[in-house]
């Protein structure tokens, strides 16, 4: 909040610093660098989504919008790049992504932040399924259901930057990346990104201590929207072509539940749920058809049991560590894990073969775990699904136990609950 | 009046669908007097409130703030004008720190508005303000705790906070006391003779011992109608107050018409 740069805070924006830059050389090979460049876009994106649903308590279901209206004018500036109709550096682009972006926020934004809550949600549903449409019906700008492709490397070297390998693309990615951060977690400490929380938790009381709750929502809306120009940008990049995905409700809902699963009420929070989200997206998704089911699922139980994301199970663990009573709750949180992977071994397990079972085209026979076997014969069914039930129960008593530990610890410290931070 | 009121309502009405609140009110608060609003429940006092903050628009009549049309702004331009009020349900930013929420009140009226480019923690005189205030408001130990998490006292005070933080002119209290003991009602007291010192202020107030201890003047409002202003001596010897409101009691002991 209103503190300066503590240590702490130099070492955490270090450390991300560092991350972003030493990650291709810790976790090499081209699949890594895929996923590494795609997670650092959508760390813009769930960040800058955020904004909105952490920050100023607007549940969007249409942040696709502005990240795909910024990657189809970055495309198009990127063709014109490629004609040689004007200069402009490849590696900017995310500027003009970003600008795009904050103009069609600060279109929609002035019909949408009138109010928060259920009429700002559904307002963003219905935009997002009028601009899918529109996208569709104006195939002369918008390339139709083909979508618009380009050629990232058409603008040539710029300060020895082709953008032709992905290393190239991942660092660019990766410095967007932290300057984004940056900028918005700068945003917070204004007073702008402090009255969006204050507008967030009491809207008639911000109204009456001189601010118009529409205007702090507006603002924060349209600063919103040009980050998810920006990480919108990149992907053009990335990807080399733009399309009506890029504008969808599917894709809005991705970053949502990115940035749900990450922790809403954290600044930190969407970083690490756009990498979970990634990981599911970009890595399971090739192990498994039923990657989605996961995601669905991992989604369903974080809202239940964990509603603040991983980041404020993380954070609850702080107060812990600092007083060294983690050594008193790590038993259990072993135990808890390990039930989990249980449980987790007997559901992938049963998924797996029901999806086996129910595609024709498929053959019955089946690896899973390094075991071969039958999905139509009972053994397997049997067995996976006493390991499910197995470790659910197992994971009921360790969750049991953690509560338990826990409510200890927090006896003797005190029994101060992590507050919400913004 | 030499100068312009503080505030004046003309003949202000307000009605729900066919239900008159407020049937007809004219009220003139003068310029530094710390004025009452008393009255049984049901007369009206809270709706009173939310007309002259902004919460309500009048369905007729005129308000004037320092003599100047207020009628039909929204409560923020309201505030923007010199007007801060507080709330009889406390009404607080609860996720935010004691600190936080005094800040608040203290931004706009600071000019720093809806700026994106200033860091607030840099800025010295929003933070010394900011101290001020919570210090003035007996909250500057508890800085960072949620005000979710303050006692009841507490939340009331740092209520008060946040309408004064600003610097408003004219302050609106409702119901400062309400729900406290004798011994926080009488540090509540001072509390808000002190911040309200060289101010304007009107407040809705159920106990007597607060009224009379506080206010300069007093406005009686029964069925939304002002029945009498004046002074206490003046306002206890009014025999259509005594009729409608007092009735039996001897004003200057426990709460009346509570």
């Amino acid at each position: 909040m209103g503190v300066p740069m503590t240590r702490g805070r130099w070492a955490t924006w270090g450390g991300a610093a560092l991350a972003l830059a030493l990650a291709p050389q810790v976790i090499s090979g081209g699949f890594a660098l895929t996923l590494m460049t795609q997670m650092a876009i959508m760390i813009i994106f769930a960040l800058s989504y955020n904004m909105l649903l952490g920050q100023g308590g607007m549940l969007s279901f249409g942040h696709a919008v502005y990240s795909g209206l910024g990657a189809y004018f970055a495309v198009h500036a990127l063709n014109l790049v490629a004609k040689g109709a004007i200069g402009y550096p490849v590696s900017l682009l995310p500027l003009v992504g970003g600008l795009a972006g904050a103009l069609f926020g600060a279109l929609f934004g002035w019909v949408s932040t009138r109010r928060a809550g259920t009429t700002f949600a559904m307002i963003s549903l219905g935009i997002v399924e009028l601009v899918y449409a529109m996208v569709l019906m104006l195939p002369g700008f918008f390339g139709g259901e083909g979508g618009i492709s380009t050629n990232r490397t058409a603008g040539g070297a710029h300060l020895g930057v082709t953008l032709g390998p992905a290393i190239q693309v991942y660092y660019l990615a990766a410095a967007w990346c932290f300057a984004s951060m940056i900028a918005m977690f700068a945003l917070t400490q204004t007073p702008l990104g402090r009255m969006a929380n204050a507008v967030r938790d009491n809207p008639e009381r911000a109204e009456f201590v001189g601010y118009d709750t529409q205007h702090v929502r507006f603002l924060q809306f349209v600063l919103s929207a040009f980050f998810a120009g920006v990480s919108g940008a990149l992907s053009c990049i990335n990807y080399e072509i733009v399309t009506a995905e890029n504008v969808s409700a599917v894709r809005s809902g991705g970053v949502l539940v990115a940035a749900f699963i990450g922790g809403t009420p954290f600044f930190f929070g969407p970083v690490i749920g756009a990498i979970v989200y990634v990981f599911f997206v970009g890595a399971l998704s090739g192990f498994s058809q039923a990657w989605l089911l996961y995601l669905g699922l991992f989604f369903v139980v974080m809202v239940l049991y964990a509603p603040g994301g991983i980041a404020s199970l993380i954070a609850m663990q702080f107060p812990v560590i600092r007083s060294g009573r983690l050594r008193e709750l790590l038993p259990s949180y072993l135990a808890a894990a390990g039930a989990a992977a249980v449980a987790i071994l007997g559901l992938v397990g049963v998924v797996e073969m029901i999806y086996r079972v129910s595609d024709a085209s498929l053959s019955p026979q089946m690896t899973l775990f390094g075991l071969t076997f039958h999905a139509r014969a009972a053994a397997p069914w049997i067995g996976f699904g006493l390991t499910l039930a197995a470790g659910l129960a197992l994971l009921r008593g360790a969750s049991r136990r953690v509560s338990a530990r826990w409510r200890a610890v927090q006896a003797v410290l005190g029994g101060a609950a992590p507050g919400r931070r913004a | 009046m030499s100068a312009a009121a503080a505030l004046e309502l003309r003949a202000v009405r307000k009605s729900f669908g066919k239900t008159d609140i407020i049937r007809g009110v004219s009220l003139e608060i003068r310029k530094g007097e710390r004025h009452a609003v008393i009255g049984p429940n049901g007369a009206g006092k809270s709706t009173l409130f939310n007309l002259m903050s902004g919460r309500f628009e009048p369905s007729a009549g005129e308000i004037l703030l320092n003599g100047e049309a207020i009628t039909g702004l929204r409560p923020f331009q309201i505030n923007r004008r010199g007007l801060s009020r507080s709330f009889q349900i406390t009404n607080i930013f609860h996720n935010l720190s004691v600190y936080e929420n005094v800040r608040c009140g203290v931004l706009w009226a600071a000019g720093y508005r809806y700026s994106f480019w200033h860091r607030v923690g840099g800025l010295r005189h929003i933070a010394e303000r900011t101290e001020e205030v919570m210090a003035r408001i007996g909250l500057a130990g508890q800085r960072d705790v949620p005000a979710g998490l303050l006692s009841y006292a507490d939340q009331r005070a740092l209520e008060i906070g946040i309408t004064i933080a600003g610097g408003a002119d004219v302050i609106l209290l409702d119901e400062p006391t309400a729900g406290m003991s004798r011994s926080e009602t009488e540090r509540a007291i001072e509390l808000i003779r002190g911040v309200t010192e060289g101010r304007t202020l009107v407040m809705v107030e159920h106990d007597m011992g607060v009224v009379f201890g506080l206010a300069d003047r007093i406005s009686v409002l029964v069925y939304g109608e002002v029945l009498a202003t004046g002074t206490q001596q003046e306002v206890q010897a009014n025999a259509a107050v005594q009729e409608a409101y007092l009735g039996g009691l001897h004003p200057g002991g426990g709460a009346a018409g509570a």
